[in-house]
């Protein structure tokens, strides 16, 4: 096989683990899933930047 | 230190990350630097017409394209990450590092694509001419793609030209200029691409010294060798100075980090900087514990680093941690409950604004911006947690800086024995030549460990701790992806070393 061959093919293997595989199945992102509006998505982080002050904070 | 908290999904989410961005940075700095290469090559055949120029440039090129096609897309693969794991910071900066992110790919990246196409499929297709400025303009474009990025990294570092919207939670872009020469992206640049064109030399140097160990491609060998220990020698002044100056800007805008990367707990004045040193691991902030078991100090010379006197001034952890009345330094409790003034500010502001009492929301939204610059102490339990992990930081710095004095000379050896063509005698140096690839990555590697590891527990300098911006995931969720991970990144990388090695066996066309 030539360089420019093997070349494409891991390219195009990584790129299908990349976007079909970790993208939709590993990694959502976590705002766009769990709310519709941006106004939602900001106050869902303020309150998080609120309520992980250390007296309120809970481990993981 | 933020190590002893119990923090397990936000620990293996940054060991999640630390794993992809070293990947990512294993083919980083050799497109970075061997770009560059290939353009001198080039351009000599260009110059000169002869062809085995022409046979040396397509064959570095060869293994330019392996090192690119592995290295595509893994720095996608960390922006996966801002969306998943550290949604809450994802969602913070997206203002920020949407235009230096979107410059990156509307210029940097359709340079460095286009024209590799040209660069990599175009010889006898396209003129001489034209195939020189394509070579170049993959160059220019790599090294345009790495200034973005490292202008967002040093946003981090040093967050400046933004405003906090206490609505949306976010930080919104006031003035871009102010965050594009930000002197933390200036010298980060400067030194992440002049520390990759070194490292591309090394690499060259490397290969040859194999070849003319096994007798083979002599020529080919010997001129790369000149052209590359030159770029070597020349690059090396530059990571030298820009080096220089991070340390200068982390003096000024980040003190902790030259503080832990000295392992400096007590401030000194004249302060010496530590040549050789073996850290006492029992030693902790605040305590009376000797620092070193064992060291070799420079004199004056972190004073002068730090501050471009000699008889200045240093400030050491315990005078950062504590403060130092007499030297107008704050300490880490004061700016704790400055920090959490803010959260309270914000808050009551938030309450004020459901309510609808503008007057009110106002009043508490001044009082916020009176402390929002210490917003991210409001977070720490206590002082010692804004102390990044000392030992990491000073070792992965004396070992960077140890192995960057040695580069140098390595390629000053390598140049005065090429032109005077003595090389191919030379077993022993060609030999250790070998070491110079691994030992290359490990300096580069290290150099992103101080960075990182020195300005934690942040993930915005002062303003956002890791633990706060990670999303509220459960540690197994984070700790199943990392070894998700570790199998995948794990093999992309056998792949290119064996490729790699494949095409480095079967060596340059036959002339």
């Amino acid at each position: 096989m030539t360089l420019g061959k093997t070349l494409w093919k891991l390219i195009l293997i990584k790129m299908a683990i990349l976007f079909f595989v970790l993208k939709l199945v590993f990694f959502p992102n976590l705002l766009k899933t769990k709310f519709d509006t941006d106004m939602e998505r900001g106050d869902y982080v303020v309150e998080q930047l609120l309520h992980q002050a250390p007296s309120e904070r809970s481990s993981n | 230190m933020i190590e002893m908290m119990d923090l397990t999904a936000v620990n293996w989410a940054r060991a999640q990350f630390a794993l992809t961005a070293m990947v990512h940075w294993i083919f980083v700095p050799l497109t970075l630097g061997l770009s560059f290469l290939l353009a001198f090559f080039e351009t000599f055949y260009y110059k000169t017409g002869n062809p085995e120029w022409k046979r040396v440039t397509k064959f570095w090129m060869r293994l330019f394209a392996v090192n690119f096609a592995a290295g595509l897309a893994t720095g996608l693969i960390l922006e996966f990450q801002f969306g998943t794991n550290w949604s809450n910071y994802s969602w913070m900066v997206g203002d920020i590092f949407g235009a230096p992110l979107a410059i990156e790919v509307l210029f940097a990246f359709f340079i460095e694509a286009t024209f590799f196409a040209v660069m990599f499929f175009g010889w006898n297709r396209v003129s001489k001419k034209f195939h020189l400025f394509s070579t170049w303009m993959v160059a220019i474009g790599s090294n345009l793609s790495a200034l973005w990025i490292l202008v967002a990294n040093g946003w981090m570092q040093h967050p400046v030209g933004m405003v906090f919207n206490p609505d949306l939670g976010r930080f919104e872009m006031q003035d871009i200029l102010s965050v594009i020469t930000s002197p933390v992206a200036i010298s980060h640049f400067m030194h992440a691409t002049s520390s990759s064109f070194l490292f591309a030399s090394l690499f060259v140097i490397s290969v040859s010294s194999w070849y003319v160990l096994r007798k083979r491609h002599l020529q080919l060998a010997r001129k790369s060798i000149i052209v590359a220990s030159f770029f070597g020698l020349v690059f090396s002044s530059i990571v030298i100075l820009s080096g220089d100056e991070a340390a200068y800007d982390s003096a000024k805008l980040q003190p902790m980090k030259l503080a832990a990367m000295e392992a400096l707990y007590k401030g000194q004045e004249s302060a010496g900087l530590v040549a050789f040193g073996v850290l006492n691991h029992s030693k902790q902030p605040g305590d009376d514990q000797p620092t070193f078991s064992f060291d070799v100090k420079i004199p004056y010379m972190l004073s002068l680093l730090a501050n471009r006197e000699l008889d200045s001034f240093v400030p050491g952890i315990d005078d950062l941690v504590y403060g130092n009345p007499k030297r107008n330094i704050e300490g880490v409790q004061e700016k704790i409950v400055k920090g959490k003034a803010a959260i309270e500010s914000l808050s009551l502001y938030r309450t004020a604004k459901k309510n609808n009492n503008p007057a009110a929301a106002q009043e508490h939204l001044k009082a916020f911006r009176n402390n929002e610059s210490y917003l991210g102490f409001g977070y720490l339990e206590s002082p010692e947690q804004a102390v990044p992990h000392v030992p990491i930081v000073f070792y992965s710095f004396r070992i960077m800086v140890i192995l960057g004095s040695i580069f140098p000379l390595a390629c000053l050896v390598y140049l005065y024995l090429a032109i005077k063509d003595r090389i191919l005698n030379q077993k022993w140096l060609l030999s250790l030549g070998l070491l110079l690839v691994p030992l290359g990555y490990l300096a580069s590697q290290l150099g992103w460990v101080v960075t990182e590891m020195g300005r934690q527990p942040w993930a915005i300098q002062n303003i956002l701790p890791v633990n706060v911006a990670q999303s509220d995931l459960a540690a197994v969720t984070v700790q199943t992806t990392f070894f998700v991970f570790l199998v995948l990144l794990g093999t992309l990388v056998a792949a290119d070393v064996c490729i790699m090695l494949k095409q480095i066996k079967i060596g340059p066309e036959e002339k």
